[in-house]
């Protein structure tokens, strides 16, 4: 290819396109100066409150989540037959005005809300409710089953699988709802507010073909009802979902069976960095942002911005897996681990603000608390000293620890690493630190494969019930505490979860509680570490929730 | 147009410019000149600086333990007492620079940091030093198709942005430690080097000490080992003078991406800025600014050198 | 040239369908993987196996190979573990971000160097020449990711001056048509639009063009400075020529082509540090997909198909950047 005595290349060319750009650059600058003014004015009555959240939604089909991002726009959208009260863990009525449990436990009875419509205008009623509850029983396909994270949890399996706790609901009269189970579950009535089982509109779900979800390559795709056309009876409804922008637009309901949303639109903006979430909000772009850098929380609030706490709903716990080290069977050994470590330093140093020491798996408004446990105060000596009663001078320990993470009870997971690591060596424990990226390797080394000794790990509850807490660690043989000896310790529990009468089975709690401590102690309790809202002062009404299930309705913008 | 018709032409010119590189060392050759390249480098201030900087970086990393107060890893009491997760104590007589996220004192992190950073810089480049020689020697020695097949892989790899390829390489590591990011930062001058020491013994072949000494009826065993290799040094050297800078940073980026060194205890400038320093910027900007300054400070010292021993070669120069 | 570039293509098949099977297999025996990733703490063993049976990690890899290959060919690189959409949405809607972001850069790089290096060159060893080279020689020493920071720290916070992140303002209602915002809006005619996604684009062009400026400012001084040094210049000063006439017919036109190359090189490293400049500023283009595929929970769908693109992406612009030098200068041939 020739190009003959052309002239190729125009030096004043390039530089006129270079003048050209930062003229034109100068003058967006003022076009934005001038649209800046008319932004601030816009919020009158009504207005839009742009909250900024910490990830992308998966889809908005309750029973296919599991994550709070994806939760936090469905629960604007749906409503579930019971919720909590605004602020607590506490349950009151949803959908449903009351519910009944029969003296078997087994039968739920659900007095529904009268004049409560779909988004698509068709009613909520009791065959509406059982129809959800139907499809959730009779989901097909792997692929789909696969995803109902918390349906497989809480009823134990689908159609035909001997575990299935489901037996039937039958619609008594337009109003009434009745749930029957196969056995008693101590998670109800509780889990019936998870988001993941809110109720959906039958027609929409048909209409949409919501069951369908299907497996491409090495993930899924779901249907059009759960992408374009969530329907549910919440607040708000959906307005569109520009991924682009990573933005989701919810729309005020004109027909909420309650009180109507204050604010005429929500928009959830993803920003993933926390530390340009907090910039976002300084720049006044946002109204509100969660999970705060923990540093940042003081200084935000120095500067005359609003920083919610959440009642604390979590736990962080340093496991313990016996399989590998016999040593480690010993439970003067796992005693000397707790009293080695230094917790209240932790807290105080690295604790986000309102963190408190944990001495047991469950925080103090749950049922089952037991407020005289054993605390194991911080002693290198006594740890040292029960080390040589066990012959167990000079212990050498791998210690697991996830990288690429941040939950909300372990906000910097290597730092916690680093300082309990510290903490064991001055008791004369030898520590071997292993690092894994959360998704690359850690879950399974931990969890599937137990390679580890120790590890950190923890859980933000679901809902209010000691079965959710210490039930899901040490109710049953895991891999992750190689302690399928305790067999006292499982049905301890186990019988605990199986009582009906809410006092008994507080009294059993706790002293699953007191046992765990003293008689057990399978890992060590580590610290509840609030996760935190922050919001510019003109957000009212935003109520924090331990369960981190804040809803949007009840907020509204002041000047 | 380059002869190759490559997979890569974008590697094409950095091949080039490492082609050159070589070619020019090569013509170097011979102790006059490069004696000659030596006082013009000392007449030239930029490498002066360069070297000063240098100098100091290699006495403060080597002796560390002498100039640092502290041990870099040890939490003190009279830090944590003052320490939470939004506040950090400040100078104090005891610790010069105060207290690091985790009550460490963060100016022996800072001199300990020196040892650390060149650690990470002389490993990554020395691995792919030593890789690259190892293959530049066989592409060059054997020829033929494993010479074609060494050229072709290297020039795939030169195609990729290096902070790309080590990016790519640490996602795709099983493990990851202090060493998946050296090797990660390595392997991405293994072409370089490889093509650098191939062009190196290429070009000298026809060159007239070369000629001279097989005249002589020297054997070629001690042909390329007292004449070629020397020579070919020089521009490792050159080379490896300027990778360390580069080293340096993308380490420091991916400690920033959340993919370097996951050990915090390690007091590495790149892992000091790209987790503490940014997470802690608002906190304390010191956490950020004095790696950030130590770091561009330390690749600049390099740079400076490199690019002065390279102009220093450059036979254009030599009046 | 037809020949070659037919050439080019069926080596680039080739090289991609090796990639592609060396990745596959390579992911395949790493640690965590899609499974891990797709559930959260509160799986049971039960999902755990339905998962597992659901993507079909229960066959034969090498039935799994087959279906992979298939579904490539077919244009179809499965769903994004972590959104659950198709790669090839997410890709194509991260493209035009990364796109929209490096050109601006390009522009500013090459608008800004190419004239900063003359001057440069035409003052040899005085005050300007000595502080551009100073300027860039700290311009590449400097981890980009931090000048980033300080930068949006003293324009976003200190002074609310440019917008903190994103490409467009929240709740903007703009029309999408080519994922090209600022074009979007000349397009759409919504003027205010296009106007604010480019005062969006300003921060993050300046830091991502800061590494090929200095370069391109180094490249250029010297590359005049050579010319300058060349007889012909010389001959041209000597006869008395006008100084625009050398300066047009000889200097520029002969010391363009090593910029032109740089200017190539430079394109590609742009990915690089798109990857740093796009987490800093919350950009949601390509260096924010390869960073969050990898660490932000493994997804390897994307970081396949990204391996992928990356691949067809350089040996493109190698291609391109061949042809355009063929025509620069007239001398060089396409082999």
């Amino acid at each position: 290819m020739r190009a003959p005595g052309r002239p190729a290349f125009r030096f004043r060319a390039v530089i006129a396109a270079g003048v050209v750009a930062a003229m034109t650059i100068g003058a967006a600058g003022c076009a934005e100066s001038d649209r800046g003014t008319g932004d601030d004015e816009g919020n009158a009555a009504g207005g839009t409150f742009v909250f900024a959240g910490a990830g992308d939604p998966k889809n908005f089909d309750p029973i296919f989540n599991d994550d709070g991002e994806s939760f936090r726009p469905i629960r604007q959208m749906y409503d579930t037959l019971v919720t909590h009260k605004p602020g607590t863990a506490e349950l009151e009525g949803g959908l449903a005005e009351s519910w009944t449990n029969d003296p078997t436990g087994k039968v739920w009875t659900f007095k529904l809300r009268q004049g409560v419509k779909f988004h698509d205008g068709t009613a909520l009623d009791a065959a509406a409710v059982c129809a959800n509850f139907d499809r959730w029983y009779n989901m097909k396909g792997e692929a789909a089953q696969s995803q109902m994270i918390y349906y497989a949890d809480v009823f134990g399996g689908f159609a035909g699988s001997p575990d299935a706790v489901y037996d039937n609901c039958k619609a008594q009269d337009a109003s009434t709802a009745v749930l029957t189970l196969k056995k008693y579950k101590g998670a109800f009535p509780g889990a019936f507010a998870l988001t993941a089982f809110s109720i959906a509109s039958p027609a929409a779900m048909k209409q949409y073909d919501a069951d369908t979800v299907t497996q491409n390559g090495d993930s899924f795709s779901y249907s059009a009802f759960a992408n374009e056309h969530p329907t549910g009876t919440g607040p708000f409804t959906f307005g569109g979902w520009n991924k682009a922008t990573g933005e989701i637009t919810l729309a005020k309901n004109p027909d909420y069976w309650d009180e109507k949303a204050k604010v005429d639109k929500v928009i959830i903006k993803v920003i993933k960095d926390e530390n340009t979430r907090k910039q976002e909000l300084r720049a006044g772009t946002v109204q509100a942002i969660d999970f705060p850098a923990p540093a940042d929380r003081k200084a935000l609030a120095d500067e005359g911005y609003a920083v919610l706490e959440r009642p604390a709903f979590n736990i962080l716990y340093l496991g313990i897996n016996q399989k590998n080290n016999p040593k480690l069977k010993d439970l003067r050994v796992r005693q000397a681990i707790a009293y080695a470590l230094n917790r209240p330093q932790l807290v105080q140093t690295k604790g986000p603000g309102g963190s408190v020491v944990a001495d047991q798996f469950l925080p103090e408004t749950v049922l089952g608390y037991a407020p005289d446990v054993q605390k194991y105060e911080y002693s290198v000596d006594k740890a040292k000293q029960l080390l040589s009663e066990a012959g167990a001078t000079g212990l050498t320990l791998n210690f697991y620890y996830p990288t690429e993470v941040s939950r909300p009870y372990m906000p910097n997971p290597q730092e916690i690493f680093t300082v309990l690591a510290n903490d064991l060596q001055a008791a004369g424990i030898k520590v071997t630190g292993v690092p894994r990226p959360w998704n690359g390797g850690f879950k399974d080394d931990v969890q599937q494969f137990g390679k580890q000794d120790l590890h950190i790990l923890g859980w933000t509850g679901d809902y209010n019930d000691p079965g959710n807490f210490v039930g899901t660690f040490f109710g049953r043989p895991k891999v992750e505490f190689g302690a399928d000896a305790m067999t006292e310790m499982f049905d301890a529990i186990g019988k605990a979860d199986a009582t009906v009468e809410p006092e008994a089975k507080r009294t059993a709690f706790e002293q699953v509680n007191r046992d765990l401590a003293a008689k057990w102690l399978p890992a060590v309790p580590i610290w509840h570490a609030p996760p935190a809202i922050v919001t510019t002062k003109n957000v009212q009404g935003l109520v924090p929730s331990p369960l981190t299930a804040e809803e949007f309705d009840t907020v509204s913008l002041t000047k | 147009m380059s002869g190759s018709g490559g997979i890569a032409t974008l590697g094409d010119h950095k091949r080039r410019r490492i082609d050159e590189l070589a070619a020019r060392t090569a013509e170097a050759g011979g102790v006059s000149l490069i004696r000659d390249a030596g006082r013009r480098l000392l007449r030239n201030p930029a490498a002066i600086v360069g070297a000063t900087i240098i100098l100091l970086f290699l006495v403060v990393a080597i002796f560390a333990p002498l100039v640092a107060p502290h041990d870099p890893v040890q939490r003190f009491p009279e830090l944590t007492k003052d320490l939470t997760v939004d506040s950090m104590p400040g100078p104090t007589a005891g610790h010069p620079l105060g207290s690091d996220p985790l009550g460490r004192d963060f100016a022996s992190r800072m001199i300990y940091g020196a040892r650390q950073t060149l650690f990470v810089g002389v490993l990554a480049t020395l691995i792919g030093l030593l890789f690259g020689v190892l293959l530049g020697a066989i592409a060059g020695a054997v020829g033929g198709w494993v010479d074609v097949l060494i050229m072709r892989i290297t020039d795939v790899m030169l195609a990729l942005p290096s902070l790309l390829l080590a990016i790519t390489l640490v996602a795709l590591a099983s493990e990851s430690t202090q060493w998946t990011v050296i090797v990660a930062v390595a392997v991405v001058n293994v072409p370089i080097f490889a093509r650098l020491l191939r062009g190196s013994m290429l070009a000298q072949r026809e060159s007239d000490h070369v000629l001279a000494a097989r005249a002589l009826g020297v054997k070629q065993g001690d042909i390329v080992r007292r004449h070629m290799l020397p020579n070919s040094l020089t521009a490792v050297i050159v080379q490896a003078t300027l990778t360390f800078a580069v080293a340096i940073l993308d380490a420091a980026a991916l400690s920033f991406l959340g993919l370097g060194d996951p050990d915090i205890n390690r007091a590495e400038w790149g892992l000091m800025l790209g987790v503490d320093g940014v997470r802690y910027l608002e906190v304390r900007p010191e956490l950020a600014y004095y790696p950030a300054l130590a770091i561009i400070v330390v690749a600049l010292g390099f740079t400076l050198l490199g690019e002065s021993m390279r102009e220093a070669l450059d036979p254009k120069n030599r009046r | 040239m037809v020949r070659v570039v037919s050439r080019r293509l069926v080596q680039l098949g080739v090289t991609l369908i090796a990639l592609m099977t060396l990745v596959f297999f390579w992911l395949r025996s790493l640690p965590g993987g899609p499974v891990d990733a797709l559930l959260g703490e509160r799986a049971t063993p039960q999902t755990r196996e339905l998962l597992i049976q659901a993507l079909g990690y229960d066959q034969p890899i090498w039935v799994q190979y087959g279906r992979f290959l298939k579904n490539v060919v077919t244009g179809n690189f499965g769903n994004s573990i972590r959104t659950g959409e198709p790669v090839t949405d997410v890709i194509s809607r991260a493209f035009p971000a990364t796109v929209e972001l490096a050109v601006a850069a390009i522009i500013i790089a090459v608008g800004l160097g190419i004239p900063l290096g003359y001057l440069a060159a035409r003052h040899r060893g005085r005050l300007l020449d000595n502080a551009t080279i100073i300027v860039t020689l700290i311009g590449i020493s400097i981890p980009i990711f931090f000048l980033g920071y300080l930068l949006k720290d003293w324009l976003t916070q200190d002074i609310h001056f440019f917008p903190p992140s994103g490409r467009i303002s929240t709740g903007t209602d703009n029309t999408d048509v080519t994922g090209f915002f600022v074009l979007d809006g000349l397009l759409t005619r919504e003027f205010d639009a296009s106007a604010d996604a480019l005062w969006h684009l300003v921060l993050p062009a300046v830091t991502l063009a800061t590494i090929p400026l200095a370069i391109i400012v180094r490249i250029t001084r010297a590359s005049v400075l050579d010319v300058l040094d060349e007889d012909y210049v010389r001959t041209a000063d000597a006869k008395g020529l006008r100084d625009a006439t050398i300066r047009k017919r000889h200097v520029l036109r002969n010391a363009m082509l090593p910029v032109v190359t740089t200017v190539g090189l430079q394109t590609g490293a742009l990915l690089a540090g798109a990857v740093l400049t796009e987490k800093v500023y919350n950009w949601g283009g390509l260096g924010t997909l390869i960073t969050d595929s990898i660490s932000g929970g493994r997804d390897y769908p994307v970081l396949q198909a990204l391996i992928l693109l990356a691949a067809v992406v350089f040996i493109v612009v190698n291609l391109l950047v061949d042809l355009s030098y063929a025509v620069i200068d007239p001398r060089v041939r396409v082999q």
